[in-house]
């Protein structure tokens, strides 16, 4: 070997925390008596822990690169959702259509429309209710909840205060079947949504110039403005995309519960937390991998033991976090 | 020789600490002005006000006969002020390409100018693929000194690049500083390694309690022990 490269620290990724997803998958295969059983759990476990990570992902960049504890995250969410119902409702004719892509176009009309509401109005709330409080905690978690509640009093008010049911379009409702293994078709859609999502926020972050401000303004925002950066202008283009992720987050979500309700945003925002922290804050990789983990732990404890599914991934959290303080893959230095 | 940084009057308050209390020192165009004093002398609040990263509360800070008091951090790196501060201010979990990438506002790096970074700090050419959170401390400050110097700047305030580092690095250090100073770039650089200082120093400010309490010449300082134990005191036997 060369003598000039022995010396030469190597950058290794640490897998670790991305072998706690087939770890959990294997342990649970070892309790759950069925095969066809594990396999459909997994596949609603991933499934879930997708649109989870969909609706979290912005919200962890907000955290890491703002210092902002948003936790009227969840109103996104529910407008996203209620976007929806106002887009799909009236194109029943597609939703119900035999033809996947009929039913695909309506969705994707609704998911930007979801998408496109819920930037809008982030980016309105990050001027006019985030702006004053930046670094100021306190602050930020009594008026982002204040706004939650706001947020949720309007949708009452717009939408009505009944349960809206969301139907799914046609096509994805049911099962692939193999054997006895029985796969929701909106899971594997979710599943790839998910991915999708991922995989272009992980070419953004590596990829592109902006991606690298925003890895290094998660690290040290002072840093960045002493380079010569307006960082604020990145800070109100990750909220307002954050913004956007939830609503799409809502759409999928509300698909896949197929009931819209006001306080659907402020129900998932405590699983969001918990993916936060399990991955380490201003992590997309660790919001990723907590997402799943929280997911498959959903699935597999509510079929194997009911009664503790409720405080499963607060036990997860609480797990992690003895193991890991900082979470799987802390990037923001708080 | 005419100024290229002048503060006049500027005060600058941290929560409700009154820290700089009316700082006067000017910094002339070229060369390597010090700016020594005791720990808690403000020397650091110093340049993070110049920086805008605080704000003066009273006080002129002229750079290029321009005020610049008041305006905001990226305006001011963009006018040609680079900045190395105290904790290096490195981004550990990009590679020391991106680093640099990051600082070349400009559009891609500078090959020649890269080339030059890399004959004054070798090892950043070594480590070019590597995350930067793995470099030893020393590896850090080059780091963090060539990410500033990536582009021609006209000022480089930089923030004791000595502290913490092995006499070794230091003696490293003062050859870079040594290069860097045949450009033309003027260099404000706060340090309480008085050897360090001696040996770079053309002009000299000395600051105590938020004030400058001497300045001038660095040949003069020292070559004038009494002054030297008088003005910067433990702080100097500690550093000598």
């Amino acid at each position: 070997m060369n003598q000039a490269t022995d010396t030469l620290p190597v950058a290794r990724l640490d897998k670790i925390p991305l072998a706690l997803i087939p770890l959990v998958a294997l342990a649970a295969l070892s309790l759950i008596p069925s095969l066809p059983t594990w396999v459909t759990l997994t596949v609603a476990g991933l499934a879930m822990g997708m649109m989870i990570f969909i609706m979290a992902s912005g919200l962890t960049l907000v955290f890491g690169l703002m210092d902002v504890m948003n936790f009227a995250h969840g109103a996104f969410i529910t407008i996203g959702a209620f976007v929806a119902t106002s887009v799909l409702l009236p194109l029943a004719a597609w939703t119900r259509a035999d033809s996947l892509w009929l039913n695909l176009a309506a969705m994707l009309l609704a998911i930007v429309a979801a998408m496109a509401v819920a930037g809008a109005l982030g980016l309105a709330f990050e001027r006019v209710i985030i702006k004053p409080v930046y670094g100021q905690h306190l602050k930020q978690i009594l008026i982002t909840m204040g706004g939650l509640i706001v947020a949720e009093q309007l949708i009452l008010v717009i939408w009505g205060p009944d349960l809206i049911t969301l139907p799914k379009p046609a096509t994805l409702r049911g099962s692939f079947i193999y054997g006895d293994i029985a796969i929701e078709k909106y899971r594997v859609l979710a599943v790839a949504v998910g991915l999708a999502v991922f995989a272009a926020m992980f070419l953004v972050l590596n990829r592109s110039r902006v991606g690298l401000l925003i890895r290094a303004g998660v690290e040290d925002s002072e840093m960045v403005q002493s380079l010569g950066y307006r960082i604020r202008r990145v800070f109100i283009g990750v909220f307002t995309a954050g913004s956007a992720l939830a609503g799409l987050g809502g759409v999928m979500w509300a698909l896949y519960q197929e009931t819209v309700t006001s306080a659907m945003g402020m129900q998932v925002m405590i699983l969001i937390f918990i993916v936060i922290i399990i991955g380490g804050l201003g992590s997309v990789g660790g919001c990723f991998i907590g997402s799943l983990l929280v997911g498959l732990v959903a699935n597999y404890v509510g079929f194997l033991s009911p009664k503790v599914a409720l405080g499963s991934n607060i036990l997860l959290m609480v797990l992690i976090l003895l193991w890991r303080p900082q979470g799987l893959y802390p990037v923001a230095k708080r | 020789m005419s100024n290229l940084l002048a503060l006049s009057g500027v005060n600058t308050h941290i929560g409700h600490y009154h820290i700089l209390q009316g700082v006067d020192f000017a910094v002339p165009q070229g060369g390597l002005t010090m700016l020594l004093g005791r720990n808690g002398a403000g020397k650091t609040t110093c340049l993070r006000t110049i920086m805008g990263l605080l704000k003066a509360s009273e006080g002129r800070i002229e750079f290029d006969s321009a005020n610049i008091a008041g305006l905001p951090t990226p305006a001011v790196a963009q006018l040609g002020i680079g900045y190395v501060p105290e904790s290096m201010g490195i981004f550990a979990g990009l590679t020391v390409r991106e680093n640099m990438a990051l600082a070349a506002r400009a559009g891609p790096i500078d090959e020649r100018r890269l080339a030059w970074l890399f004959g004054l700090f070798p090892a950043l050419k070594k480590f070019w693929q590597l995350p930067a959170g793995l470099l030893s401390g020393g590896q850090k400050q080059m780091l963090a000194i060539a990410r500033a110097m990536i582009e021609p700047r006209t000022l480089l305030l930089v923030d004791e690049p000595t502290k913490g580092l092995a006499p070794a690095i230091i003696a490293h250090m003062v050859e870079a500083f040594q290069e860097l100073k045949r450009t033309d770039t003027t260099i404000l650089l706060v340090e309480q390694n008085f050897k360090f200082a001696r040996a770079l120093g053309d002009t000299v400010a000395v600051m105590d309690s938020g004030r400058i309490v001497h300045g001038g010449g660095m040949r003069e300082l020292a070559e004038d022990a009494a002054l030297q134990h008088k003005l910067l005191g433990l702080s100097l036997e500690a550093h000598q």
